[in-house]
């Protein structure tokens, strides 16, 4: 087995450096953009900008969805949806900040209620032209709606499949119900339109830059919180929840406590992201809650490997990349690409691109060690290293866990 | 060690990737004039958007082999945003900022408009939207060469009550904003007609229903109350073809109970057995089926393009030849095809349009348009049973909504205002109420 | 003008010439002079006044043009003016004698005109056919004539209809013509007595149409006439309110007809087998593509099989989709048992690639299938009307989920299917070849999606995303039915069905399928395996 304090070490070395990278990256990426003149060889140009934020948002949502399938096991097919209402809710904000410079010049009211006739702000709109209060909706709501799904779910002990399905059918209802012009929310076109943010235009460069920054000072943050909890004690209860309901729940700890805390708290990651990338792209809208959606998180944290942290980060960058490539360069050839990519993880890379990296490492650094005398690699780890190269399809978990199977 | 070489690789990768995204459009070696297609391709609009970029791709070829624009020859840049409206607002960035398209032609719901349009603004480039659409919108970047409501459904209502005699209606559409606005400028124009509230139904339904059995049952018994009754559809594409199945399982004919519909073309109905149809109505600004020479040049060189003799022609495709001989107009006109100065240019340019007339940009960036009504015919054809005397002027800010009958656009120095208030004299809308 | 002037000389002078030649009546040579001025007929209106003149000659013999007019059959020769009933084959135009129908040689399309119809013109034409054919020798002729007759009510008809009632000896046409002319009493002056005679007549109908007639009258009546339309105005209402729960009933069951053959593929590679096929979807778009390529076929090089087509499409649609499914399993699928969530993300990507093939190959936009003769149309039952689609639609569901049950219950192959899903070690124990019965399984459960494909194509759109459209309901219904029970599907599709039917005219389509998956999610925290769950170890493993 590798050692537990070498792994330990490792991980903790690769979040440091990941937390690193990314606070840089949020200080540096700015400073390329607006200081350098754009004809200057480091300079990074505001397309780059915006959609590199964009990324970072759904790197953050990815590494939310990590928290509860990677580590706890819950596969949610639902994560756009919490990650919409985050978006919806800072999207209310920033219509709110519009104010009487909408088409109509109607101070209360955003274009869309006026041409469809509404006479005052329906209830729910009431408080979102303060940010304090916007800020804690895109928290709230998810996070609420996280934990009245979970609340029922996790204590009927809907597991596995089921519970896939019924995330998958509460992201189908949103979708259905945003899309409702009555429900008040702009129906099919959404919130757009957007104006300016705390008092900066939205689409002003300098506000462009502090909004990629603050993506990618949240997803530093959301990798810091989602280490500190896998390592704390609770996260080993995640874990074992992940691995054996059943046992866990024998031994007296509340299975469903676990599981709905790491729900909640995942719920409230993905609003943030959605909350970020709304004034980022200018627009939110119910698309965002269709179910492809949320199997396509889903598949950024398989690619990436899942219960890993930066796994799922890594997954988002390189696949919404290669959309961004592919949809430009080959548009045609785009869904044979993705679909293929889908195919090919499961079958080649059941551990994602940094599960595998990591195993790679593992077995030759223990193909190495006996000619190096490698002080941390004892003859016992060769017993395992022996049995892990069997086909894909029958890898059963490895000691340390990296590969989770479902409670189903 | 290890975590650190993985992040570097992983990153590195990822940076690859992003500098061949950057690095891929930079190939071209002659100066071209690039003109950016925004359509998707893939995802559920792909059925009506794929072949407006043929037709784009189709009107380019056709504008090079003229000796191209200036000078220069064209070049298209298609990009797919996969009926995702977010993307939508990226790629368009991408076309502007990283492919320097010079105008792009695109989009086809309302969102991926609304999506794309404060890139438009910010990066100050010209779009082209060829889709009828629900109006109350005109922006200094955009071009609006499909129909607004006055240039499609009020005209067609007209037609339905003074020809056909119908008193009593049903509003059916997709619940979205073209429906929503349409029908809401629809009840105000019947109601101040005299038409009572009792007499209107209106009903909407979710994208992509397949299931009409109710509804068309509510239809039904809607129309048997002893007067004329007709539904004016605005059900959007995918959804059409389950609901005309139905009504001609029913048995509603379009005697009894006439359809007319403002989403249905040539396109969808090449989908669709028209033989129990004959006789529902459509309204467009053109028809596949209209009978002058430029049409019968332009489909037989569209079948050319494509290779196929079963390729239709709609509305649509013609709003993107319009509007891309205007724009090509304009640029000449202009002598350069710098955004504002084509803005300037191609107010006024005027272009023979395929129904026999010219079209004519106007100062609030919509364009001049014969509406013509037609029933459909068993080989999935339109006949146009009745057509505006003249062209009717696209009428951006509804009159028959309470908040938008003061507004005009005037996109001309020294107006140059989206939403100016005739009551108030002001720009910006109705103002304080 | 002045030619066009010249022409109608000549057309008279023909016309003229044709009434001396032939030994036909004084009648007819009036008719065809009368014919011969659609040629000269510029607008609507000026053709509506020919069609009324012609009604107005009331002679049979007009029904020939004037049904040609109302199908758009109806051409004028731009060399000589003459008016012809034209059949178009290709780039011809076969032209027949407007009277006789007599063949009348052939024209290229370029050389006639189509005489132009709309709505009302071919209103016009109806109701003017409606008096005329009240003596055809077709019962079918002289029903539809009653009925145009009682939508249209014309007190000056009341002669000729009670002539016809007089005549008539078919006991459906005489109801019929009975209350068409009751609906033509309550239009004219008679006496009171009569009128209220009338109401009763119209009353016995209790449908819509007699609604609407007696709310129209029952508006300009007094008295005793008003309180009897009033009376029989309410009788059918609230006749009506329980045919329209019967309707709401039988709707209810026909969309779980169609949830029924979505899912039921699915309740077997998912629910059988564990696999969460996200790629079922497109099983059933590849049925529906088949279907679209077998009627192709057909329409091309056989076209009087095209009421064979679907069941031509059956098995070719069971055997592609089966085929692809089979391919699906041996190449992805069978590497992935034991970890059924990634089964759902292969499946997903799969479907992505199947769906941009079918969108290369086919084209983005929707294609036309037909329905055949025998799915056209509807049949009244009571006051219910019910389409044959659906009807067929719901046998057919019903049929394949039988058979189904057969192979999977009594067949050796599905016992071995339920070994193999039950016990996997075991069942190779006992010498059950696994990885066959596996890939077999996948096949049966796209296959039968793929005959699925077949049916829905009759409905709904046959496009790339046709399968999308399908896939979450299909999942919805297996889950609430229970997965792993074939029954459960059955039912779990034709509650689901008749619980939006319902909540439809309440709720709205959009809240009422809102409102569904609310209550999917509320049952699922009551019951977490389904409406009929499993039971035993195999449960949790």
């Amino acid at each position: 087995m590798i050692s537990g304090k070498f792994f330990a070490a490792g991980a903790d070395r690769r979040i440091a450096i990941t937390i690193a990278i990314l606070v840089a990256v949020a200080i540096v990426v700015p400073i390329l953009n607006l200081a350098l003149p754009p004809d200057s060889a480091l300079h990074v140009p505001s397309y780059m900008v915006a959609l590199t934020g964009k990324y970072l948002c759904y790197a953050l949502l990815a590494l939310s969805l990590d928290l509860v399938w990677g580590y706890c096991g819950i596969l949610s097919l639902g994560h756009g949806a919490f990650f919409a209402l985050g978006g919806y809710a800072m999207g209310m904000y920033l219509m709110r900040q519009i104010g009487d410079r909408g088409v109509y010049g109607n101070p209360l009211l955003p274009d869309f209620m006026v041409f469809l006739n509404y006479k005052e702000l329906p209830w729910f709109w009431h408080g979102f032209d303060q940010f304090w209060f916007a800020a804690l909706m895109v928290m709230l709501v998810p996070g609420l709606l996280a934990f009245v799904f979970g609340w029922f779910a996790f204590r009927s002990r809907v597991t596995g499949v089921y519970l896939s399905i019924i995330t998958q059918a509460m992201t189908y209802a949103l979708l259905l119900a945003f899309f409702r012009n009555d429900m008040g929310l702009g129906g099919n076109n959404g919130l757009t339109d957007f104006k300016d943010i705390f008092g900066f235009s939205v689409q002003a460069n300098t506000t462009r830059s502090a909004l990629f920054a603050a993506s990618a000072l949240a997803l530093a943050l959301g990798v810091f919180v989602t280490w500190r909890i896998v390592g704390s004690k609770y996260g080993k209860l995640l874990m074992a929840v992940r691995d054996a309901e059943s046992r866990t729940r024998f031994l007296g700890w509340r299975a469903e406590n676990v599981k709905l805390f790491a729900f909640t708290l995942s719920a409230v990651m993905a609003g943030i992201a959605g909350a970020l990338y709304v004034p980022q792209v200018g627009i939110i809208n119910p698309g965002e809650f269709d179910p492809a959606n949320s199997i396509e998180v889903v598949v950024w944290t398989a690619v990436g490997g899942r219960a890993t942290i930066v796994g799922p980060i890594v997954g988002a960058l390189l696949v919404n990349a290669g959309k961004s490539w592919f949809t430009g360069a080959l548009p045609e050839l785009w869904l044979f690409a993705l679909g293929g990519l889908f195919v090919a993880v499961t079958l080649f890379l059941p551990k994602g691109i940094v599960g595998t990296w990591d195993q790679w490492r593992a077995r030759s650094r223990h193909r190495a060690a006996p000619d190096e005398a490698d002080g941390d690699a004892g003859s016992e780890e060769e017993v395992v290293v022996r049995v892990e190269p069997r086909p894909a399809a029958q890898l059963k978990p490895p000691h340390g866990g990296l590969a989770p199977q479902p409670a189903e | 060690m290890r975590g650190l070489t993985t992040t570097i690789r992983s990153l590195l990768a990822a940076g690859a990737l992003s500098a061949g995204l950057m690095a891929a459009p930079a190939w071209s070696q002659e100066e071209t004039i690039k003109v950016g297609v925004l359509h998707s391709l893939s995802g559920t609009m792909a059925i009506s958007e794929t072949t407006l970029k043929d037709t784009m791709l189709f009107l380019i070829e056709e504008q090079n082999k003229k000796g191209g624009v200036l000078g220069k020859k064209l070049e298209a840049v298609v990009v797919d945003p996969a009926s995702d409206w977010p993307l939508f607002a990226e790629k368009a960035r991408e076309l502007i900022s990283v492919n320097k398209a010079s105008a792009v032609f695109g989009c086809w719901t309302s969102v991926s408009r609304k999506s794309v349009l404060p890139v438009f603004e910010e990066l100050n480039n010209l779009l082209f939207y060829p889709v009828q659409y629900e109006g109350e919108e005109s922006q200094r970047n955009v071009f609006y060469t499909g129909a607004a409501p006055n240039q499609q459904a009020i005209p067609a209502v007209d037609y339905l009550m003074n020809e056909e005699g119908v008193e009593r209606w049903v509003l059916a559409g997709t619940d979205y904003v073209y429906p929503q606005t349409t029908n809401k400028i629809l009840q105000a124009y019947l109601e101040s007609k005299g038409v009572a509230k009792e007499d209107i139904l209106v009903n909407y339904t979710p994208f992509g229903h397949s299931d009409w059995q109710t509804i068309v049952t509510d239809i039904k018994n809607f129309g048997s109350a002893g007067k004329k009754t007709a539904v004016v559809s605005t059900i959007n594409g995918d959804a059409n073809v389950p609901f005309y199945k139905e009504l001609a399982n029913q048995g509603i004919k379009a005697e009894d109970i006439p359809v007319v519909a403002f989403s249905v073309g040539e396109e969808e109905l090449a989908g669709l057995d028209t033989a129990p149809l004959v006789g529902h109505l459509t309204a467009w600004n053109y028809f596949q089926s209209v009978d002058t020479p430029e049409n019968a040049e332009f489909i037989a060189a569209w079948k050319g393009y494509t290779k196929n003799d079963k390729r239709v022609t709609n509305d649509p495709m013609e709003a993107h030849v319009i509007g891309f001989n205007m724009w090509v107009k304009a640029v000449e006109k202009a002598g350069t095809t710098d955004p504002d100065a084509v803005i300037d240019a191609i107010i006024g340019v005027s272009v023979p349009n395929l129904s026999g007339g010219y079209s004519t940009m106007m100062p609030n960036h919509h364009i001049t348009k014969p509406v013509l009504i037609g029933e459909i015919q068993a080989d999935g054809q339109m006949e146009t049973v009745w057509q505006t005397s003249g062209l009717v002027v696209g009428d951006e800010w509804s009159d028959y909504l309470p908040d938008s009958k003061d507004l005009i656009a005037d996109w001309r120095a020294p107006l140059s205002c989206g939403n100016f208030n005739v009551a108030t004299g002001k720009c910006g809308g109705k103002g304080i109420n | 003008m002045g030619r066009s002037a010249a022409l109608t000389v000549l057309a008279f002078l023909l016309t003229f010439l044709a009434a001396f030649i032939s030994p036909a009546s004084a009648d007819e040579a009036a008719l065809r002079a009368t014919i011969a001025k659609f040629a000269q007929a510029k607008n609507f209106q000026a053709t509506e006044s020919v069609v009324k003149e012609l009604a107005a000659a009331g002679d049979p013999a007009v029904e020939k043009p004037l049904a040609a007019l109302a199908e758009g059959d109806l051409y004028v020769r731009k060399s000589d003016a003459a008016v012809f009933i034209g059949r178009e084959s290709g780039q011809a135009v076969k032209l027949a004698d407007p009277l006789t129908g007599a063949e009348a040689g052939e024209a290229a399309k370029s050389e006639v005109t189509k005489v132009r119809v709309n709505n009302s013109l071919r209103r016009a034409i109806r109701e003017a056919l409606g008096s005329l054919t009240l003596g055809a020798e077709d019962p079918a002729a002289r029903l539809a004539a009653a009925q145009t007759m009682f939508r249209t009510p014309d007190p000056d008809a009341i002669e000729a209809l009670d002539a016809a009632i007089a005549k008539e000896g078919v006991a459906s046409v005489k109801t019929a013509l009975e209350q068409a002319r009751a609906a033509a009493a309550l239009a004219s002056d008679l006496p009171e007595a009569d009128k209220l005679a009338a109401i009763q007549v119209v009353a016995a109908r209790g449908d819509r149409d007699a609604l609407s007639l007696l709310t129209g009258f029952q508006a300009r009546a007094e008295g005793p006439q008003k309180e009897a339309a009033a009376a029989a105005i309410s009788t059918i209402n609230s006749s009506l309110a329980i045919w329209a729960a019967g309707q709401n009933v039988w709707y209810g069951i026909s969309l779980g007809s169609v949830l029924l053959l979505a899912a039921i593929g699915l309740a077997i590679t998912f629910g059988v087998m564990g696999v969460i096929n996200m790629a079922h979807g497109e099983m059933v778009m590849l049925g529906a593509y088949t279907t679209y390529v077998v009627q192709n076929v057909i329409r091309t090089s056989a076209p009087n099989l095209f009421d064979w087509s679907l069941a031509i499409a059956l098995p070719l649609a069971f055997l592609v989709a089966a085929a692809v499914g089979f391919a699906i399993e041996r190449g992805i699928i069978r590497f992935l048992y034991g970890r059924p969530l990634e089964t759902l993300l292969a499946t997903w990507g799969v479907s992505l690639i199947l769906q941009q093939a079918v969108r290369t190959v086919f084209g983005p936009t929707n294609r036309e299938v037909g329905n055949p003769s025998w799915m056209s149309g509807a049949f009244e039952l009571g006051q219910l009307s019910i389409t044959w689609n659906r009807l067929w639609i719901l046998c057919f569901a019903l049929a394949v989920f039988f058979v189904l049950l057969f192979v999977m219950k009594k067949t050796p192959w599905g016992l071995q299917m339920r070994a193999v899903t039950a016990n996997r070690r075991m069942a190779s124990s006992m010498g059950i070849r696994t990885p066959w019965v596996d890939a077999l399984t996948f096949a049966l459960g796209s296959g039968i999606a793929g005959i699925a494909g077949v049916a829905l194509s009759q409905i709904d759109n046959v496009s790339p995303n046709l399968g999308q459209g399908y896939i979450i309901d299909s999942f919805m219904v297996v889950v609430f039915g229970g997965v792993g029970n074939l029954w459960g599907t059955l039912v779990g599709a034709f509650s689901l069905g008749v619980l939006n039917k319902f909540l439809e005219p309440y709720a709205g389509a959009v809240l009422g399928k809102i409102l569904v998956l609310v209550l999917i999610i509320l049952f699922i925290q009551k019951r977490p395996r389904g409406l009929f769950a499993l039971k035993g170890r195999a449960v949790e493993a």
